[in-house]
């Protein structure tokens, strides 16, 4: 039933579309680490209109199906905007948009948690908005989420076969394929699923340490 | 616009059958594997969570293809209906059961010990007195989930069961100067969906703190 000469003859197509599969999934969250900061620091202004217009694209983004997300993004942009991007590059906006609103909520826990009395000294120093953010506010509200940021960046990379649908060849449409031509099934989407378990299992287990010793380290 | 609702509304029907299906097989399979996590036998915890870590550790498309196109392969022929609602049902109860073990382990360890020192049994203490307060806690992560759940039935797309994106699809393909409008409407009808979900959960939890 399993054919390992057939498994490893496949083998080398599926690890080449791995490397796509991880840049678009590093690509997808570096959107998500820029724009979910954004938002999350739009949402904080205190001009209404801007912060509600900002929930609004947290709520109804976070909501609907990425699928449907990225087909939008693919099929409609060109004839809305006139911009016709490749796959890849619609895969990366639309993985990290929809991770960005995942992110601003992480983002605003973290800035939460940072006390009132940094905002009123870095007020009480005449610091800018600017510097305010850059050099009190952010580098005390980071670090502490930098392993639900990280769980965030595996649950990225489990979404990214989604991005198939739109032509991106990554690990499951390789697989996918490989399948249309061969004719055997069983080993190339076993494959694409162990491939994604060695590559998830360990991060997470990873992240879970890390989350540890920051705790271990908060506490002394 | 208005001749794309027969379709769409065709493609909500399935959509709502393969959610409301996969959640309702969902919950057992989350509470089931939630519980045994905490068993005292080390086999069963063993069991569990290499179930656990397999189906959150792969992605559920994956999981969908396997079952759809790879297990007929070795004898076992799933309709596309089944395999949808199982994949979808046994990927949301793995993460589920984190909800439910976490939620378990966060009532306090005095009411275990009362339950034991009022003589109760072990079915006693966890059905009358663990998993009623556990339950409550559970709520909000599992409104959040059933959202999650909600979306990914956009993914039954990938093995042609008609849902609501792959009905959009078959529209886009027919009136294509309309692809903008296609998906914005499929979007906003999603975002109401969810709005449904996210509302009974609200009122399910007020109505379940009313008496704290």
């Amino acid at each position: 039933m399993w054919d390992w000469n057939y498994a490893l003859s496949v083998l080398p197509e599926l690890l080449r579309a791995l490397r796509v599969t991880v840049l678009a999934t590093v690509g997808g969250f570096a959107v998500a680490c820029i724009a979910g900061l954004m938002l999350a620091i739009v949402v904080r202004s205190r001009w209404k209109p801007l912060s509600w217009a900002a929930r609004a694209f947290v709520e109804f983004v976070r909501s609907t199906p990425l699928l449907v997300q990225v087909f939008f993004l693919y099929y409609s942009l060109p004839m809305i905007a006139g911009i016709s991007l490749s796959a890849f590059a619609v895969g990366i906006i639309g993985l990290g948009l929809h991770y960005s609103t995942y992110m601003s909520e992480v983002y605003r826990s973290g800035i939460e948690a940072v006390s009132k009395g940094q905002w009123e000294a870095a007020t009480a120093l005449n610091f800018t908005k600017a510097r305010t953010w850059l050099s009190v506010i952010l580098p005390q509200a980071i670090p502490p989420i930098i392993p639900v940021m990280g769980n965030y960046l595996i649950v990225m990379f489990k979404e990214t076969p989604i991005l198939s649908a739109i032509t991106l060849v990554e690990m499951l449409l390789a697989a996918k394929n490989i399948v249309s031509v061969s004719w055997r099934v069983f080993e190339p989407y076993t494959l694409v699923g162990v491939l994604f378990l060695l590559i998830s299992y360990p991060a997470s287990l990873l992240i879970r340490r890390l989350e540890v010793r920051m705790n271990r380290q908060r506490g002394a | 616009m208005v001749e794309l609702a027969p379709l769409l509304l065709e493609g909500a029907g399935i959509t709502i059958q393969v959610a409301v299906l996969s959640w309702l097989l969902m919950l057992p399979i989350a509470t089931a594997a939630g519980l045994a996590r905490l068993s005292k036998f080390a086999a069963v915890r063993a069991v569990t969570v290499v179930y656990v870590e397999v189906f959150r550790g792969t992605s559920l498309l994956v999981q969908l293809f396997w079952l759809y196109f790879a297990l007929p392969f070795v004898g076992v022929e799933l309709p596309k209906l089944a395999a949808g609602v199982l994949a979808i049902a046994l990927n949301y109860g793995a993460y589920g059961s984190e909800i439910v073990r976490s939620s378990i382990q966060a009532v306090p360890k005095g009411q275990w010990e009362a339950a034991v020192a009022l003589n109760m049994t072990p079915w006693q203490r966890m059905s009358r007195v663990i998993f009623p307060q556990a339950f409550v806690r559970m709520l909000p992560p599992f409104g959040n989930l059933s959202i999650e759940l909600l979306k990914s039935t956009s993914l039954v797309y990938f093995i042609t069961l008609s849902d609501l994106t792959y009905q959009a699809m078959v529209l886009r393909n027919n009136y294509v100067s309309m692809t903008p409008q296609i998906w914005a409407t499929l979007l906003v009808i999603y975002f109401a969906l969810a709005g449904i979900v996210t509302l009974g959960f609200k009122l399910l939890e007020r109505r379940l703190q009313a008496g704290r």
